[in-house]
């Protein structure tokens, strides 16, 4: 417990998503992370592995897209995948598991319950902002390194992480809580939780949208995950629009050269309402289209260039549930599939 | 709603945009703002977390926390912008406070580094107090505000006032006991409270904690007091609300608790702006009839079928997406009959620059009824028929 995982500083830490076992989902509000997140664990459950999914922010996001009751403090379980495999969810609640940790390290269960009458649990958390991350980051942590009977518990743990603006002070809790808490067990505690998410085991996710402030902030928490030593994964590009023209249309499109009489000819046999007038109408809407897709295809090389494996989930028509996560894990599988036979 | 009428109203003076994250309440701000510049009003827009291209389009390259003018040409009034830097602003207050040994002292503390750096709510709380120190400055006749990024909506209204609860709290008046008093007079819970906290954080901590509030005590009138005035100003005649919804779930729920929130306390809400929506530029042919079109065009074949069967596919999924935009909006408003709504379309890419930002300002003040596509800008589809 005592090392700091400095080790692992030097440099660039990247990691290959197929072998990590810790999965830590992040990215800019909006950006759909807690559906990626749930998609990723139904995909590493596959083939009768057991997965844990850890909720961080107290939001319930992860019941509401199971569609199952809020989710209480402690392991329950969410869906069934192909094979046996199982995914269970879990929604840290930073009260209960300072609780644990006062229980575990020093017995103090009940006075703990009298702290928390006094308000002095809130005020403890608030105190020592880094201290919720702690505790956090520390059940996680004790997830991924569980076992029982000589085998790990988990063959998976994927957090939906508190997003990218927040990732690398909530990850980086060491630095934050040795300012702060210069010794006492706190400390000792950090410096083991930050020697496993600096390990390859480990691979932090980036999910971002095709717009200008989502891949800024990817960009942006890339750049800090790595001065962290922190080991980044994949970048996902989730709700990317899938071009509808023919790639030949789509540039004359995208620059205006489109107009009703183009379509005119082909749509006169269809027999439709509103003559040019509809037409006119339809081929403003697919250059507003071709210039959506060509604004994306811009943004789309901008994560390209920022060299970290990429796949690309579609925007699936409908609020999400099961079915659409399903066909999002079958996406992420394929991917990760594809990391492993490159590495 | 009429946006253009109130922010060119000289009696209102302050309008705070609000709303979850990843909703567009910055470039919403800087839209209102520039229509109310082109109204002829004195405006600045405080936002707190731009993104870099709008940021160097409004002269926000230099991070000295105060405002900038940003030059409109033609405009009769003013932009001016700025982007909140919160440790400036939490500095600057402990700086115009206090000596300057003793402000000093408080700015070298590791727990004020860290509470006016990382606290969850010194954002929120440092926006409120840059609002209430530009609007005691009266160089502006209007000011509008974006909020910060939080997850909740609420976090704006109630940061400060936790923070505040915190800073004066009876918790940490007991951490301070010792310091003043001794120990023989602190309570046996405190004492138990004071244990836990040492062998958790380390007793430095506590340390810190305590220099930091006997310092601060000596410093001004409570973190308490200067928060509620904040608060109260929210209250006053001349402050608008305006809460931003992307059209989806998460986003209109967020925008449902705001809207109760405000009524409960008694603040004036303009009305919900739904942004980013996907109006079809025609409604005359169903997803539907469009979908059956485009297959019996594609097989009809000849020039430009293809073209002509993948714009009618197009205009099917356009029709669905405004289908269910309208259908959430009007979830929205079932519950909340009397809130009036605007909706914004979507740019085709990021809006970046003023041009841009007249576009979604034109969207937010323009007339109800005037657009090109007869659907009312209330709306993202037109109301059924019959």
């Amino acid at each position: 417990m005592g090392g700091t995982g400095s080790f692992f500083y030097a440099g660039a830490v990247t990691s290959d998503p197929s072998s990590a076992r810790l999965h830590v989902v992040t990215g800019k509000g909006g950006t759909g992370k807690t559906t990626v997140a749930a998609a990723l664990a139904l995909a590493l459950a596959a083939d009768g592995r057991s997965v844990l999914l850890v909720e961080t922010e107290g939001r319930q996001g992860i019941a509401q897209l199971f569609d199952t009751p809020p989710l209480p403090y402690e392991e329950r379980r969410v869906a069934v995948a192909r094979g046996g495999g199982e995914v269970k969810a879990l929604a840290i609640d930073v009260e209960e598991a300072l609780l644990d940790y006062l229980d575990m390290f020093y017995n103090l269960r009940r006075a703990g319950r009298a702290l928390r009458k006094m308000g002095a649990i809130d005020f403890a958390t608030a105190i020592a902002p880094g201290l919720r991350d702690v505790l956090i980051t520390g059940k996680i942590k004790e997830a991924v390194t569980r076992r029982h009977d000589g085998r790990q518990v988990y063959d998976a743990v994927v957090v939906d992480a508190p997003p990218t603006g927040r990732i690398t002070r909530f990850l980086g809790v060491t630095g934050e809580m040795s300012q702060l808490a210069r010794s006492g067990p706190i400390k000792t505690q950090s410096d083991g939780v930050m020697a496993v998410l600096r390990s390859p085991q480990t691979a932090v996710h980036l999910v971002t949208i095709l717009e200008d402030m989502p891949v800024q902030e990817t960009a942006d928490a890339i750049a800090e995950l790595t001065a962290a030593g922190l080991p980044i994964g994949s970048v996902v590009v989730n709700m990317a629009a899938e071009p509808v023209l023919p790639d030949e249309d789509l540039a004359r499109a995208a620059a205006g050269e489109l107009t009703g009489a183009d379509l005119t000819p082909a749509l006169a046999g269809a027999q439709l309402p509103g003559g040019a007038e509809l037409a006119d109408a339809l081929a403003a809407e697919v250059v507003e289209h071709a210039r959506r897709w060509a604004a994306q295809d811009a943004l789309r090389a901008e994560v390209d260039a920022l060299g970290r494996p990429t796949v690309e989930l579609p925007l699936l028509p409908g609020p999400v549930d099961l079915g659409c996560l399903f066909e999002l894990a079958g996406r992420l599988e394929e991917h990760l599939d594809a990391a492993e036979v490159a590495a | 709603m009429d946006l253009g009428a109130l922010i060119a109203d000289p009696a209102t003076r302050i309008v705070v945009c609000c709303g979850a994250g990843g909703v567009g309440k910055t470039t919403s701000s800087a839209a209102l703002a520039l229509a109310a510049a082109e109204a002829g009003r004195t405006v600045v827009v405080l936002t707190i977390d731009p993104a870099r291209r709008l940021a160097q389009s409004l002269g926000l390259v230099e991070l000295d926390n105060e405002p900038r003018r940003v030059d409109v040409p033609g405009a009769p009034g003013e932009l001016h912008a700025m982007m909140l830097d919160m440790k400036r602003t939490f500095d600057d207050i402990v700086s115009a406070h206090s000596t300057p040994e003793r402000a000093q002292a408080i700015l070298e503390n590791p727990f004020y580094q860290a509470l006016s750096s990382s606290f969850s709510g010194t954002q929120e709380y440092m926006a409120m107090e840059k609002l209430g120190q530009l609007r005691a400055s009266d160089n502006w006749d209007l000011i509008i505000v974006d909020t910060p990024p939080s997850r909740s909506a609420l976090d704006f209204l109630d940061a400060p006032n936790r923070m505040s609860r915190f800073l004066d709290g009876t918790m940490i008046r007991l951490l301070m006991a010792p310091s003043r008093a001794g120990f023989k007079f602190a309570s046996a819970g405190f004492l138990l409270f004071s244990r836990i906290v040492s062998k958790i954080l380390g007793g430095q901590l506590l340390r810190d904690i305590s220099a930091f509030v006997a310092a601060l005590d000596t410093m001004f009138g409570g973190f308490r007091e200067r928060a509620t005035a904040t608060y109260e100003l929210l209250r006053r005649p001349g402050t608008w609300f305006v809460v931003v919804a992307a059209p989806e779930p998460d986003a209109l729920r967020e925008a449902s608790y705001f809207v109760d929130r405000l009524s409960a306390e008694g603040m004036p809400l303009a009305g919900l702006v739904v942004n980013r929506t996907h109006p079809p530029a025609t409604t005359a042919l169903s997803a539907t009839r469009a979908e059956g079109a485009a297959e019996g065009v594609a097989d009809g074949g000849g020039p430009s079928a293809a073209l002509a069967a993948a714009a009618l596919r197009v205009h099917a999924g356009r029709m669905q997406l405004a289908a269910r935009e309208q259908h959430l909006a009007d979830r929205f408003t079932s519950a909340h009959p009397d809130v009036a709504v605007r909706t914004v379309p979507a740019a085709a890419g990021d809006v970046h620059d003023l041009d841009g930002l007249r576009v979604m300002a034109e969207a937010l003040t323009g007339p109800d009824a005037d657009t090109p596509t007869g659907t009312p800008r209330t709306r993202v589809l037109p109301a059924r028929r019959g």
